[in-house]
């Protein structure tokens, strides 16, 4: 067995973790965070919303099943570095096409295994997510800790301008068929309706989900300005997922706030916080954040509860909101934090957690039909 | 929603005796629906006939009925009972299949009773295999291709146009009996008729075989408010085309990608919506094919499956008892996680660790049978291990299995040499020959010879074409090879082999630190290691002391850490971090009995439980250890604390070095923990309750004969032997017919009796294989003598019996085998007395504290003592439940320091009530072999007939045992010489009672020459029709058919197979037969009525005023 380069992990608290490197050698720091999914690490790497942060997987077998072509969120990784259990040498499955090992060492991106990931998981849990570094360079723990600690971390930091695109584009692709059971097809819609996605980060999935259901997609930057927005006549406007702190981007909740009683508006992730910034409300960061597979959300109005796909550190306070102007349409029963709201008066509506999945469970993708039937009904009004 | 208010007394029915494809796993969910009921404050009433489940305890349920799961027994309990519903999807197969037909016979809307959980159409619709298909078309899922057939013809048409391979379903069967699959058309008719014969219905369905793809289940649950969660997937390690429950299967799925997973999550909660499963827990099963992931539904379970018991301890979710909740109206949300208590039960397991369930075979106990592995089960039990990696689970699960290896290889009970060892020569090819045909034909060794394959140079391409073994799971394996081999590298050379194990001293070891580390996070067990490096064991574990190399324990906690769980579950890995935290309590250990096989089942499980519950009572921190994912002891909170670990000396001493406990208790799990207890006491571990000094005196059988000396005792003349001359000389000082079987054992294994030298011989050569370790012993055959087991309890003054068990088989018949009534129906007081005084001084000499189990034989007034265990016998749930005292609980606390009359149990206790035991066989799963009992134990389960009548409780015995009793119709018997004249009187009840009569020309002559009305028929061979071609017309309703030689003839053998194929009762003995026509005459002239155990034990118990 070809021996692996030691990779030191060390935190902003002081403490240090060794493992093996599996990817590309170097030096990164990031805030520490664990994600729960036990699959779906291909689109986990490329979700943009990971920009700024080391990613823990708590499965400890990845890479079994390789890397494909269609599975990613975005065009290259965003995690800053990868840390799981065991690094399959082999992968599996008809689709893939090489393995995680060789990906990111393509793009130069760091992986470790041989970790006590739980051990790690746990500290989280308990300390909370927090600053650390990950090196192959350094073998000096001191010194490790104390870059850890001189790191910029999350907050107040504008990440998206590193993940949003540069220009805006029209996104042409559907769902991956052969991976949806047969449904009926969706009602005809009298004309496409014309959605802007202002791309704070934007996964892929949400772009292929508004499409499937027969959307004109158009993809701005996140700083584009209202004016630019409005230009393209949209039927509703789309504030996509992204990293990091949504007060690290008040241009964005300004053109918000601006848009707010133009549009339809629906919004998701980081697009749900600036909204409830938007909307006056505040944002507090979590402990570790809520990022996994398994989140069960309740709708408060149905009394239903969804299995949701979750990546996020900031929540929106629920008590900030103006219950004259805000109505709390869901709640996550983990530990009744706020996932999702609904404009008393306006055609506004988001979550905080992601429909498109991607990876995670189907159960809300029907919010997409939901933003379209708003539009539908906005347009006609 | 909150629960239901329009209900209060619910039904459950539970799923039997243990048999292949129903084992413990239905007493774990029943046991937790009852619990979660009572808990909820509903009245339970309960059906099962099985008396060594937990869930049959009195406490369990308001009402408790040992009675036959049989539509007709259960109408007279619902006209007793009047539940206001019904809940059939906790019970297995047996229990759903009992609603379906009380529901179609109208007795459920007679008397009001709703089906909860899961209706009648739901249940239909997942079962019917038209249904099912039509539903899921439907659904908009694919399928294989598939038709359904009535009949031959049809069946060929089907088969004609879909082409071969071919699968054959039988529908409404247990586990897919009669199921399989047919390369050709000869195969096909053949499997067809079966399963047309088979199938409740008479329906088979013929489809596509998607052999070798891979194999999923996901487990999911649905509640009242159409919330659907999905708890746990499971990926086959063995492809399709091998029935799951005989596949090695890995939880989770590990080679799906997120996008395959989600279709296969999206298309299961469309299935269990459109099949309309209410509430509750599904299994359902899909295929994808590897090579471009095209996805069909195989099948959909709408109860809780075995599965469920395997995905709830895989993850820690309880899916039976929140199936009992979901079904009384609460929806998911409003019911808490256990283990982390601040979240709630609406949301999907997440776990950080590796899980592999590993099937348990016995096919030494069924020579002749086909051990090749196909779509209908023939696993008897499995074990389940958790480690961080698949590896590291895997080798653990291996070594838990019980089947003496360590391991996946170099454990020094490997089956092939290293190729090294054999050199160029022409062994070589025959040998490379040998493992792809065990690669290729699937069987219960096949892992093993995955490794030997990669060892002898075969390429992971090769073998994925020979295995369809996911290269995933390959790729696993030949690393844990290549692991081997390092280690190898660094132990003795080839030419040394001699010099195995224990032949070197640490000191000539190098072995590098990291290695040894690896090696243990690999799953390597020190004995593997040992073997490896030509040290011992000890050694091993020494040398990982010196450099701190020690398991840590980690958590199971549904959510992989990400919040903070409060059950003590584990499971041991080598990691940084121990999350175990020994308390300093007063503790017990008590180990558990390992995966199922036959001998060992279900009642060491319950023996466990009670331990545990028991010394739970009297304050005791209680400490489980096991490995059986079925039983109610790996409930997480069945114990303060419990540790999934293989059973070996190596897991368990790493347990006790971390939680030091007061005392551990290996007399209460069977054979598994008993082998531990000299070897965990010589590491100074404190075993509690008799002495492993005092148990070895009672095993060994030249201290046991001198113990027997000492107290004046007799047992039948024998002698022990290490080789052929010994034997035959200790043979002929006894005289033939001599017991014969290697000591050390359990369940009469290996056990035989030989009439002459050439048998002996034979035996003697088999024997020295099956145990070299220890001799070989050798006892007088006491012919037609009565046997007798008594189950004790002691605390080291007094001795109190639990009861005493009078044989119906006379004694050559495994006690685990043979039916038994309690109290003796024919046995003096003289004699009982006399039983007692044995007992008692048996159990002073050997200072018993706990439990004790004597066998006795009476021969010509003499009483024989056959063998003395002073640990928990199989024995002891059926005489708790028959006497209504906890036997296991009173023998744990004794054992902890109480004294009998301290726990109130100052006599003997005398019930007026008769209790039978019958023993339940696998026969119908093994199609053609002989169904003659012997000294070998082959049941895999029990029942118990309770009533006031002899009569009625054997009768009852025997429906529930599965059997046909028949109250009128024709009687075939055909006996050997010795019982020609004792069967007269047999036959002629039969005649008074209204049975016509047939028997074969021997048989009828002596029948006739005593005025009996016989009809003579043709044996097989002599003409047609034949005696076996009138069973397969139905014509025949009872077989009486004792063998007439030393060897089977295969006429008989025709005979007794087709009986267990057509279910006709078949009584094999003449005991037996005068039991069976007692039975007849009662239920004839008495009726069945039904009774719960309570009130049985209320009577018993208001005269002896406990």
């Amino acid at each position: 067995m070809k021996s692996q380069p030691t990779a030191i992990l060390a935190l902003e608290d002081g403490t240090v973790f060794e493992g093996k490197s599996f990817g590309f050698p170097g030096e990164k720091t990031g805030e520490l965070v664990f994600n729960t999914s036990m699959t779906g690490y291909q689109e986990i790497l490329t979700d943009p919303s990971y920009k700024g942060q080391i990613v823990i997987m708590t499965y400890p077998l990845i890479g079994n099943y390789g890397i494909n072509k269609e599975d990613i969120e975005s065009q290259t990784p965003k995690v800053e570095g990868f840390i799981i259990k065991e690094n399959s040498s082999l992968f599996s499955n008809w689709r893939g096409e090489c393995s995680l090992s060789e990906y990111l060492v393509a793009h130069r991106v760091m992986g470790v295994e041989g970790m006590d990931t739980r051990a790690l998981t746990k500290h989280i849990r308990e300390k909370g997510a927090m600053k650390a570094i990950l090196s192959t360079e350094d073998q000096d723990r001191n010194r490790l800790i104390e870059k850890a600690k001189a790191s910029p971390g999350l907050i107040g930091r504008d990440l998206v301008q590193e993940v949003t695109c540069d220009t805006p584009y029209e996104w042409k692709e559907g769902l991956l068929s052969e991976f949806s059971l047969p449904s009926p097809p969706p009602s005809p819609l009298e004309r496409q309706m014309r959605v802007v996605v202002m791309d704070f980060g934007v996964k892929y999935n949400i772009l292929r989900s508004l499409r499937q259901l027969g959307c004109e997609v158009i993809v701005v930057p996140a700083s584009s300005k209202t004016e630019l927005i409005l230009s393209y006549q949209p039927d509703g406007i789309l504030l996509s997922n992204g990293p990091g702190d949504p007060e690290g981007v008040p241009y964005a909740i300004e053109t918000v706030k601006e848009l707010l009683d133009q549009k339809p508006i629906f919004g998701i992730c980081l697009g749900h916080q600036l909204l409830g910034l938007a909307l006056g409300g505040k944002t507090f960061k979590l402990k570790f954040g809520h990022r996994g597979a398994n989140q069960p959300v309740k709708d408060l109005r149905t009394g239903r509860v969804m299995i949701t796909s979750q990546n996020h550190g900031f929540c929106v306070d629920l008590e900030s909101l103006d219950p004259k102007e805000v109505e709390l349409t869901q709640i996550n029963l983990n530990d009744q934090t706020l996932e999702g709201m609904r404009h008393k008066k306006l055609p506004i509506f988001s979550v905080q957690y992601h429909p498109e999945a991607s990876p995670g469970p189907h159960d809300t993708q029907y919010l997409f039909e939901e933003f379209i039937k708003m539009m539908k009904h906005y347009s006609h009004a | 929603m909150p629960k239901r208010t329009d209900i209060k007394k619910i039904l459950i029915i539970g799923s039997g005796p243990i048999v292949i494809s129903q084992a413990c796993e239905f007493d774990y969910s029943g046991t937790q629906a009852c619990k979660a009921l009572k808990e909820e404050g509903f009245e339970v009433v309960l059906v099962n006939s099985n008396p060594a489940t937990i869930m049959t305890d009195p406490e369990m349920s308001d009402r408790t009925y040992i009675e036959p799961i049989t539509p007709e027994v259960v109408t007279k309990i619902i006209e007793r009972e009047r539940p206001d519903a019904l809940l059939p999807t906790l019970g297995g197969q047996t229990g759903l299949n009992v609603a379906v037909a009380l529901y179609e016979s109208g007795v459920l809307d007679q008397y009001g009773v709703q089906m909860i959980g899961a209706k009648y159409e739901a249940i239909k619709k997942g079962e019917d295999r038209k249904l099912f298909k039509e539903a899921m078309k439907r659904a908009g899922i694919d399928l294989p291709k598939s038709g359904f057939a009535y009949s031959l013809s049809e069946a060929i048409d089907v088969a004609k146009e879909i082409g071969f391979p071919l699968v054959i379903r039988p529908s409404f069967t247990l586990g897919g009996t009669g199921g399989g699959i047919a390369y050709n058309i000869k195969e096909f008719e053949e499997m067809a008729a079966r399963g047309l014969e088979q199938s409740m219905i008479g329906e088979i369905l013929i489809e596509e075989s998607v052999m070798g793809w891979k194999e999923y289940e996901l487990e999911v649950m649905r509640d009242r408010k159409d919330n659907v969660v999905i708890i746990c997937s499971i990926e086959n390690l063995d492809p399709m085309g091998i029935h799951t429950g005989d596949s090695i299967t890995v939880a989770p799925a590990q080679t799906l990608t997120d996008k395959e997973y989600q279709r296969m999550r999206d298309a299961a909660i469309r299935a269990i919506r459109e099949i309309g499963v209410e509430t509750g827990g599904s299994n359902i099963q899909f295929a994808v094919r590897p090579e471009d992931g095209r996805m069909v539904i195989i099948e959909m379970n709408p109860r809780v499956s075995r599965s469920s018991a395997l995905a709830s301890k895989a993850t820690g979710f309880p899916i039976a008892k929140i199936a009992a909740k979901l079904a009384i109206g609460f929806t998911l949300d409003e019911i808490p996680n256990d283990i982390t208590r601040k979240t709630p039960a609406s949301f999907e397991p997440t776990i950080d660790y590796c899980v592999v369930k590993i099937p348990r075979f016995t096919f030494e106990k069924f020579p002749g049978v086909d051990p090749t592995l196909t779509i209908s089960m023939k696993s008897v039990g499995e074990t389940m291990a958790i480690g961080r990696t698949f590896k590291e689970a895997l080798q653990k699960g291996l070594r838990s299995l019980e089947i003496k290896r360590y391991g996946l290889g170099g454990d020094g009970r490997d089956i092939l040499p290293y190729p090294e060892e054999i050199g160029e020569n022409p062994h070589r090819d025959k040998i490379l020959e040998k493992i792809k045909k065990r690669l290729s034909i699937p069987n219960a060794e096949r892992i093993f010879y995955i490794r030997d394959a990669f060892l002898w140079g075969m390429k992971l391409e090769e073998i994925f074409e020979l295995t369809r073994i996911d290269p995933w799971f390959l790729k696993n394996i030949e690393e844990i090879v290549q692991l081997e081999q390092e280690i190898r590298s660094h132990g003795p050379k080839v030419k040394d082999l001699g010099l195995w194990r224990g032949s070197r001293s640490l000191q000539q070891v190098q072995l590098p630190t990291p290695l040894l580390r690896k090696a243990k996070e690999f799953g390597f067990s020190d004995i593997q290691l040992a073997h490896l490096l030509g040290l011992d064991e000890i050694s091993i574990r020494k040398m990982r002391m010196e450099k701190g190399i020690l398991p840590t324990y980690k958590l199971v906690d549904t959510c992989g850490a990400e919040f903070e769980a409060y059950t003590p579950y584990y499971y041991s890995t080598y990691e940084l971090e121990n999350e175990a935290k020994p308390s300093s309590k007063k503790k017990i250990m008590i180990l558990g009995g390992g995966p199922n096989r036959i001998g060992q089942g279900i009642e060491f499980d319950y023996c466990c439980v009670h331990a545990s519950f028991a010394l739970k009572e009297l304050g005791y921190e209680t400490i489980m250890v096991n490995s059986n994912p079925e039983t109610v002891s790996t409930d997480y909170d069945t114990s303060d604390k419990l540790y999934f670990e293989p059973l070996t000396l190596e897991d368990v001493l790493h347990i006790v070095d971390l939680e030091k406990p007061d005392g551990i208790i290996v007399q209460f799990g069977g054979q598994t923990p008993l082998n531990l207890a000299i070897p965990l006491e010589k590491m100074g571990a404190k075993i509690i309750g008799t002495s492993p000094e005092n148990i070895d005196r009672a095993e060994d059988r030249k201290r046991f004969q001198a113990l027997l000396k000492k107290l004046g005792l007799t047992q039948p003349p024998n002698g022990t032997a290490t080789s052929i001359e010994e034997a035959k000389r200790v043979a002929e000082e006894i005289g033939y017919p001599v017991l014969v079987r290697p000591s050390y054992v359990l369940g009469g294994r290996a056990m035989e009796i030989v009439y002459d030298d050439p048998s002996l011989e034979e035996f003697v050569k088999r024997a020295v294989e099956a145990s070299s370790e220890h001799p070989i012993l050798i006892d007088k055959f006491l012919e037609d003598a009565i046997e007798i087991d008594v189950d004790a309890v002691a605390d080291g003054n007094r001795c109190i019996l639990a009861g005493i068990m009078e044989h119906i088989e006379e004694a050559g018949i495994h006690s685990g085998d043979s039916a038994c009534v309690t109290p003796p129906y024919s046995l003096t007081d003289e004699q009982i007395e006399q039983l007692k005084q044995n007992t008692y001084a048996l159990a002073k000499e050997l200072q018993v504290v706990g439990l004790m189990n004597v066998q006795y034989a009476i021969k010509n007034d003499i009483i024989y003592v056959l063998e003395v265990n002073p640990r928990a016998s199989r024995t002891i749930p059926f005489i708790s439940k028959a006497t209504g005292i906890p036997w296991a609980k009173v023998a744990a606390k004794v054992m902890v320091g109480k004294t009998l009359s301290e726990l109130g149990i100052d006599r003997e206790v005398e019930i007026r009530h008769i209790a039978v035991k019958e023993s339940v066989f696998p026969f119908n799963r093994f199609y053609g072999i002989d169904t003659i009992l012997g000294p070998e134990m082959k049941s895999t389960g029990e029942v118990m007939g309770i009533d006031t009548d002899f009569g009625v409780a054997y009768a009852k015995s025997q429906i529930g045992a599965g059997a046909q009793i028949p109250t009128r119709g024709r009687v075939f018997l055909s006996v050997m010489n010795k019982d020609k004249r004792p069967i007269v009187f047999v036959a002629k009840k039969l005649v008074d009672l209204g049975f016509e009569l047939v028997a074969t020309k021997g048989t009828a002559k002596v029948l006739m020459n005593n005025g009996l009305p016989v009809e003579t028929v043709f044996k097989v061979g002599e003409g047609r029709p034949n005696i076996v071609d009138r069973m397969k017309n139905g014509e025949i309703q009872l077989v009486i058919n004792t063998p007439s030689g030393k060897k089977p003839k295969a006429d008989e053998v025709a005979i007794r197979s087709q009986a267990a194929a057509h279910n006709i009762p078949c009584v094999t003995t003449l005991s037996g037969a005068e039991a069976v026509v007692n039975g007849i005459e009662s239920l004839l002239k008495k009726g069945m009525s039904v009774r719960s155990i309570q009130e049985f034990h209320q009577e018993a118990h208001q005269r002896i005023s406990l």
